[in-house]
């Protein structure tokens, strides 16, 4: 992938989108085969990777306990970025939940938790933005919070890797879509580089 | 990178995942009562169990004590990885850069906060049931009781990593778990002991060394083997 | 660190060396003529009589038992260090014969202290450390047991088999001071040289019973583990089939 370009993978649940796209974040280890993120090895150089990547997972990955602010305060402070009330609010407000600050995740609907964890995107500029099915459970006004982050990570340079079993959503934004089939890329139906993958946890 | 890998970097990151254990539990103190609960159960239970006996249930307290923290303490170690499970947390939280062993302190000093807490109820109760004179060398006794503890939890946040991702969980921890810490068991019951009644032939002190050897040793093998069992 | 899968794509199932096949003969003949000579040889001990002739086949299991435990340490660091998937294999091959030879030990043991002591259990420094020791290699066994997957099943045994491992003097050690602050008897020993060679030439006939029954564990897991790769990569060559 280049630099600004926005990839989608499309195919059907069970085909390995999802697996690919962990061991690109470094969740997985590959059972086979090697690969790099921007001259970093999946490997050895993991922990350089994380710097770089951020992934939106499926599941919002948030702790049901603490309310939304305290869960970006969290993230804040591991990501090692500034965790001020005053920039935590403003994330907050950008995806939504201004309102929500003092709302135990627990409490929120499962379309809240996942902007809560698109919130916790925005506390960064990643280099390499990697969505899982991005627009699961979100309504349209999600969707387009989706996309503009989409086009925000793509216009200052960064690179945006997404999978779902349907772009349509994704409102015309990617470069370039592929197909994977049973853990085959494929670009646009015609036999490409198969590369089959399949990974497990590192 | 970034200062990520800096020592000051690595301190937030340990203070951040205190912390977000530390206020987790404190919105269920549901948690916390149990496990008192437990202990004050556990303590009645070997009463019972060892007969009404002053001085019977007086030289058993050490031991009794030092069960109750085990048995009551094992059930706070899966909770702490319970709470990453729950909403696929524990993904993003190793997806953050920087080295995992902070994630393994963190969480160590809040199940230590947890576990003392803990202790602070279960040591006058078991003065109490068992008849305990009020030790001379009390400050020596919660010397013990620091080592001990540390010893268990360190052990315990570990074991729990891997326990609480796997099936049959609550047979597995202990399983796992208490051979390792019959030293602990042996020497901080045989120390306490022997301080209860003020250690005159200066038993404790070869425990006490034995403790701090343990804590260390497990410390630093806990710390090191903890990037190699969260993974995945 | 190597790559996992530059490793586990070079495990085959090799044909037996041509030392396990002259073990496996060897052995047997090895460990019946010795156990047999000893047992007939040796003087009955003044103490005990005939009844110390279990210590031939208890002693030896015993330090078996714990060079197992040795041998499982080893190889957890070695597949922590190399990722090696085989080196995972050898140490649950040695966890599981090393776990029978502690069972063995501390039943042997138990069935001396009865006609000894008068008691089936006597809490003696060095068998209660065993039965310790019997309970880690459970432990480990049990963890390997549920769970399924083979990468975190190989990562956390080896966690497990090193601390457990780092633990096994410090254990000893407790036990041992346990016992002499409250002023036990320990174990008697009898100073017949005979005795001392019987121990220490069935210790080896032992050894080599230990050597011949994890190499074939050894070779039953990696059987496994081919065939399970195997399974693995046809499942995948049907489906990257156009």
């Amino acid at each position: 992938m280049a630099s600004g370009e926005v990839l989608a993978i499309i195919g059907h649940n069970g085909s390995g989108k999802s697996t690919l796209l962990r061991i690109v974040a470094t969740a997985l280890r590959a059972t086979r085969g090697s690969g790099s993120v921007w001259g970093a090895d999946l490997v050895r150089d993991a922990v350089a990777i994380r710097g770089m990547v951020a992934l939106l997972s499926t599941e919002p990955g948030v702790y049901g306990d603490l309310t939304a602010l305290e869960n970006l305060r969290f993230s804040a402070e591991m990501f090692g970025v500034d965790g001020s009330p005053r920039t935590l609010l403003s994330a907050l407000e950008r995806v939504g939940l201004g309102a929500e600050g003092d709302e135990r995740a627990r409490n929120m609907s499962s379309g809240m938790q996942r902007r809560l964890s698109i919130a916790r995107l925005l506390l960064r500029e990643p280099r390499v933005l990697l969505l899982d099915e991005p627009f699961n459970s979100l309504d349209p006004d999600g969707a387009a919070l989706v996309n503009a982050l989409i086009r925000e990570t793509r216009d200052r340079g960064g690179s945006v890797l997404l999978v779902a079993h349907d772009v349509s959503r994704a409102a015309a934004l990617p470069d370039r879509t592929v197909e994977m089939h049973d853990g085959v890329l494929f670009e646009h139906a015609a036999v490409w580089t198969p590369a089959p993958v399949s990974g497990r946890a590192p | 990178m970034n200062g990520a890998s800096s020592g000051s970097a690595a301190w937030r990151r340990v203070r951040a995942v205190a912390w977000k254990d530390l206020t987790a539990e404190r919105r269920t103190k549901a948690n916390f009562n149990a496990v008192v609960a437990m202990a004050a159960m556990i303590l009645l239970l070997f009463g019972f169990a060892l007969g009404p006996d002053a001085e019977g249930l007086r030289n058993a307290a050490a031991g009794v004590l030092w069960l109750t923290i085990l048995f009551s303490g094992v059930l706070a170690f899966n909770r702490s990885y319970q709470l990453e499970l729950e909403a696929g947390a524990l993904e993003q939280l190793l997806l953050y850069p920087g080295e995992r062993w902070t994630i393994y302190i963190g969480k160590l000093l809040a199940n230590l906060t947890f576990v003392f807490l803990m202790e602070a109820i279960a040591l006058p109760l078991t003065g109490v049931l068992y008849h305990v004179a009020f030790p001379e060398r009390w400050l020596a006794v919660l010397g013990v009781l620091v080592l001990g503890t540390v010893g268990f939890v360190s052990l315990g946040t570990l074991y729990a990593a891997m326990a609480s991702r796997s099936r049959s969980r609550e047979v597995l921890l202990p399983l796992l778990l208490f051979p390792m810490l019959v030293p602990v068991l042996i020497a901080a019951s045989g120390a306490t002991a022997a301080l209860l009644v003020g250690d005159v032939m200066g038993d404790s002190s070869t425990w006490i060394r034995l403790l701090a050897v343990f804590d260390v040793i497990f410390l630093i093998g806990s710390t090191w083997a903890f990037p190699f069992v969260i993974e995945g | 660190m190597n790559h996992p899968s530059m490793t586990a794509r070079s495990i085959e199932l090799a044909p037996r060396s041509a030392w396990l096949s002259a073990l496996t003969w060897l052995t047997p003949i090895f460990v019946i003529t010795v156990q047999a000579y000893f047992i007939m040889a040796s003087a009955p001990d003044r103490d005990m009589g005939h009844l110390q002739k279990i210590m031939y086949v208890h002693v030896p299991a015993a330090w078996n038992a714990f060079l197992a435990f040795l041998f499982v340490f080893i190889q957890s660091v070695r597949y922590l260090w190399t990722r090696d998937e085989r080196a995972d294999l050898w140490a649950a091959a040695g966890a599981e014969v090393g776990a029978v030879l502690t069972g063995l030990t501390l039943v042997l043991g138990s069935i001396w202290g009865r006609p000894t002591w008068g008691v089936w259990w006597t809490w003696d420094a060095r068998l209660t450390s065993t039965a310790v020791l019997f309970l880690v290699y459970v432990g480990y066994l049990a963890l390997r047991g549920l769970t399924d997957d083979p990468d975190r099943r190989a990562r956390w045994s080896a966690a497990v088999g090193i601390l457990g491992a780092l633990n096994v003097p410090i254990v000893y050690m407790s036990v041992k001071w346990w016992r002499t602050l409250h002023q036990m008897q320990s174990t008697p020993s009898t100073v017949d040289p005979t005795y001392a060679w019987g121990l220490r030439l069935n210790a080896i006939a032992f050894m080599l019973v230990l050597i011949v029954f994890i190499a074939y564990r050894h070779r039953g897991l990696v059987a496994e583990f081919v065939l399970e790769r195997q399974r693995d990569e046809a499942a995948l060559a049907r489906r990257t089939r156009p």
